[in-house]
């Protein structure tokens, strides 16, 4: 089937917004959770730390999942009413936990002493990921019922569904391995020794478990999805790549470290290789996934919008990048680059 | 109760608590913009403290703001899956320029709020005029898809196809401009107001200390004065926006007034309730001529009456009631401001009398009321159409079912939020009260 260019544009787009998003978000949520955990440890800062990164962020990161929305709908309208009208159950549930945890993470940043708001704001997120990854499977086909034109989700058969777990699996740890490397980066930076051991320590165990069921997500997949499981596997290369780069972050951690002077890693070097490979694996899904959005009965040129409407959007997309550009590049200066921010005393 | 029913209770909820934290989101930077403007002008540490506390709210009702917006966006799709595939195709722009307004309001807030000792007094404003503009932006761009579902444009619909779409002509809808500006006026109205009455509170509470009185004078002073100015233009542009209906929703005037006969020099109904089975409004006040010449500034123009349309396409009649109130309280809000403005400013007075700060603490309550009797009147005046009378509501409802359940759900989550912000606003204030910020500047 002929995929138009437009289409394929549009859906690039919806894509690099489902990446970035899926990392931001793994790494918002997770560091929610981490600083819950860390709460009752006050001399190791790793609360601080996380608390330091999660503030300025969390706003921008939920702008994303808007934008996936807005851009799914725009761009692609009859997809979106087969997503609504399917998803009414799972993405309410998910919109739910998401005003508990981003309301109650405010809350306990301003009411520090009052813990509970924290651990309200730590579990809900941290259930987030497992709910919001499962719109995934259910667009690999199987779980989508068509009765008298009526779609219809067939959840019991979702939660007997080895895929779906693997996915879930996949999407808690994710969450927890992105987020500790990315603050043991940011503890790194901040000269904070406890605090970089312990999240060193967390993504040492939880990279390999992630990879496993990324592993298990492959296996499970060949019976459940098997259009997509042969997309993939003809397109090895991918994630051969995939897998080289974490191999390559796994050594980063073990190399010599500037500030704590022994082989300790540095953090940096392989959290940018961890997000190269998360980049190559979601590029291999994303290619093998077209050209549907929802299998076998939507695919990205029967749910596309009306030409008129794409160009349109398609300029204010442009006119944006460039307005908003220097804001993301100032933000990231005085955020993520600043030692003075990083490194302050609460 | 049918899905159609919950699905719009459900929506409906979800709006109305929303709309609390969205217009205090776009009213409250303008306060803190000019608290700092006045400061930067002034020096009057009094102003930067202000801008300070106001920040410190903001940044907690976004917490509410942000999720609860997440939530009506994503379901518009989920609720109404067959309203968001007309609004792809045709009406996208709005929503995707709000996404990049969005971006310019929280990447700006987190500058204002977390760098704020790093910039320089001229950033500090850029980075709060950031804020505000992209705070009302999006009010103005959300608000569009509003007016556009009561003036649809830029399409037509042959044989239940979409053709002909023109998705700018569909942004430049012929209500966007009196609608959107109607809403961003009233949130810097609200914003202002609930100021205003959190200072009249403390005033009340603070009679014996001169200084921490003085601060709350200012504040109540500086809201009532920019309560005043945008409750005035929040009163011409709603004119504008009666005579918008006159013209392209007459059904909708006609319930508003309550009028049931076609007719010129048509009198207007002040108060009262409308009864559909004596096609009056009862206990109401007559204004001979009056709306004639409001709808179209002259005695005879010729207003329709409800009769004048299919029973099953009237809008709820309620709405007059709706109407009449939220145009009360402008009014009334209007006339709080020169009572404050004039005590102080004319008479020259230093003490405002209790009774009257128990008045002014009834501002801010009195507006969010306006606006949420404001947007009931908006929406529920436009049923039973989504689309004006292109769409109806009752084919765009999903068919999921169920919604019953989420409702609740919904609810209870809306009610646990809703508490816990008021908790945790009174818990931070009480324990970071003025006297130690004053005190702070001081030394």
């Amino acid at each position: 089937m002929e995929i138009s260019t437009d289409a394929l544009i549009a859906i690039s787009i919806i894509w690099g917004f489902v990446f970035i998003y899926a990392v931001m978000a793994t790494m918002d949520f997770g560091a929610g959770f981490w600083s819950m955990i860390y709460l009752n440890k006050e001399h190791m800062k790793a609360t601080d730390i996380a608390n330091r990164f999660l503030s300025p962020t969390w706003e921008v990161t939920n702008v994303f999942i808007v934008a996936i929305v807005v851009a799914l709908f725009s761009f692609f309208p009859g997809a979106t009413f087969v997503l609504g009208t399917v998803l009414l159950i799972p993405g309410s549930m998910i919109l739910l936990l998401l005003a508990i945890r981003s309301g109650f993470l405010v809350f306990s940043n301003t009411a520090k002493e009052r813990k509970t708001l924290r651990y309200i704001s730590g579990i809900s997120g941290f259930i987030i990921p497992a709910i919001l990854i499962l719109v995934l499977p259910v667009t690999h086909g199987g779980f989508i019922e068509k009765t008298d034109g009526i779609y219809n989700l067939n959840m019991s058969k979702i939660f007997s569904s080895p895929n779906a777990y693997s996915f879930i699996g996949f999407a808690i740890l994710s969450t927890l391995f992105l987020s500790s490397l990315l603050l043991a980066d940011v503890s790194n930076v901040a000269e904070e020794q406890d605090a970089y051991r312990a999240y060193r320590k967390s993504a040492l165990i939880t990279g390999p478990i992630s990879l496993l069921f990324a592993v298990c997500i492959m296996v499970t997949m060949r019976n459940e999805a098997n259009w997509l499981y042969s997309g993939m596997m003809n397109d090895f290369s991918w994630i051969i790549a995939s897998f080289i780069t974490f191999v390559i972050a796994g050594i980063a951690l073990f190399l010599p470290n500037k500030s704590f002077g022994q082989n300790i890693g540095k953090p940096r070097l392989a959290l940018v290789a961890i997000g190269i490979q998360y980049f190559l694996a979601s590029y291999a899904y994303g290619r093998a996934h077209l050209p549907y959005m929802i299998y076998p009965d939507v695919t990205v040129m029967s749910g596309f919008t009306e030409p008129a409407t794409f160009r349109a959007l398609f300029a204010t997309y442009i006119v944006a990048f460039i307005i908003l550009f220097p804001g993301f590049f100032f933000f990231w200066k005085m955020f993520m680059r600043d030692k003075r921010y990083i490194r302050q005393e609460e | 109760m049918d899905d159609l029913v919950l699905a719009r209770s459900l929506f409906g909820t979800t709006m109305g608590f929303h709309i609390i934290f969205a217009t205090l989101g776009v009213g409250l930077p303008l306060m803190i913009l000019v608290a700092e403007l006045i400061y930067q002008k002034t020096k009057d540490d009094h102003y930067a403290i202000m801008a300070k506390r106001w920040t410190k709210a903001q940044a907690v009702l976004l917490g509410v703001a942000i999720p609860t917006g997440t939530i009506a966006g994503t379901q518009l799709a989920l609720l109404w899956p067959g309203f968001m595939e007309v609004i792809g195709r045709v009406m996208s722009l709005p929503f995707q320029i709000e996404i990049y307004a969005f971006f310019v309001e929280a990447l700006f807030m987190s500058i204002y709020v977390y760098a704020a000792d790093r910039l320089s007094p001229a950033m500090r404003i850029v980075a709060v005029f950031f804020v505000l503009v992209g705070a009302a932006a999006s009010a103005v761009l959300i608000t569009n898809v509003h007016a556009f579902e009561g003036t649809p444009a830029g399409f037509k619909i042959l044989n239940g196809k979409i053709t002909d779409v023109d998705p700018w002509a569909a942004f430049f809808n012929p209500s966007f401009f009196i609608t959107a500006g109607h809403v961003v006026l009233s949130a810097f109205m609200t914003g202002a107001f609930i100021v205003a009455s959190v200072a009249a509170y403390k005033m009340i509470r603070t009679r014996k200390k001169e200084k921490v009185y003085r601060f709350h004078r200012k504040a109540l002073l500086l809201a009532l004065t920019i309560g005043g100015i945008f409750s005035l233009l929040t009163a011409l542009n709603g004119h504008e926006s009666a005579q918008m209906l006159y013209e392209y929703q007459p059904e909708k005037l006609a319930g508003a007034e309550g009028l049931f006969e076609t007719k010129s020099h048509a009198p207007l109904a002040i108060g009262g309730f409308t009864d559909p089975n004596e096609e009056k409004v009862k206990w109401a006040i007559e204004i001979p001529w009056a709306l004639s010449f409001l709808a179209a500034n002259r005695f005879d123009t010729v207003v329709k009456g409800l009769n004048a349309f299919p029973r099953d396409e009237w809008p709820p009649l309620f709405i007059h009631t709706l109407f009449n109130a939220m145009v009360g309280v402008g009014m009334l809000l209007i006339l709080y401001s020169i009572i404050g403005v004039v005590w102080r400013k004319v008479l020259k007075k230093d003490r405002f009398p209790t009774w009257l700060l128990v008045i002014f603490m009834t501002a801010g309550p009195f507006s969010l009321i306006g606006i949420e009797f404001g947007w009931i009147f908006a929406c529920t005046g436009r049923q039973p159409w989504v689309i004006y009378h292109l769409l109806k509501t009752s084919d765009v409802v999903t068919t999921t079912g169920s919604i019953g359940v989420l409702f609740l759900f919904f609810t209870f989550v809306y009610a646990v939020l809703g508490a816990a912000v008021v908790y945790v606003l009174l818990y931070y204030f009480r324990k970071h009260p003025v006297d130690e910020d004053l005190n702070t500047a001081e030394s």
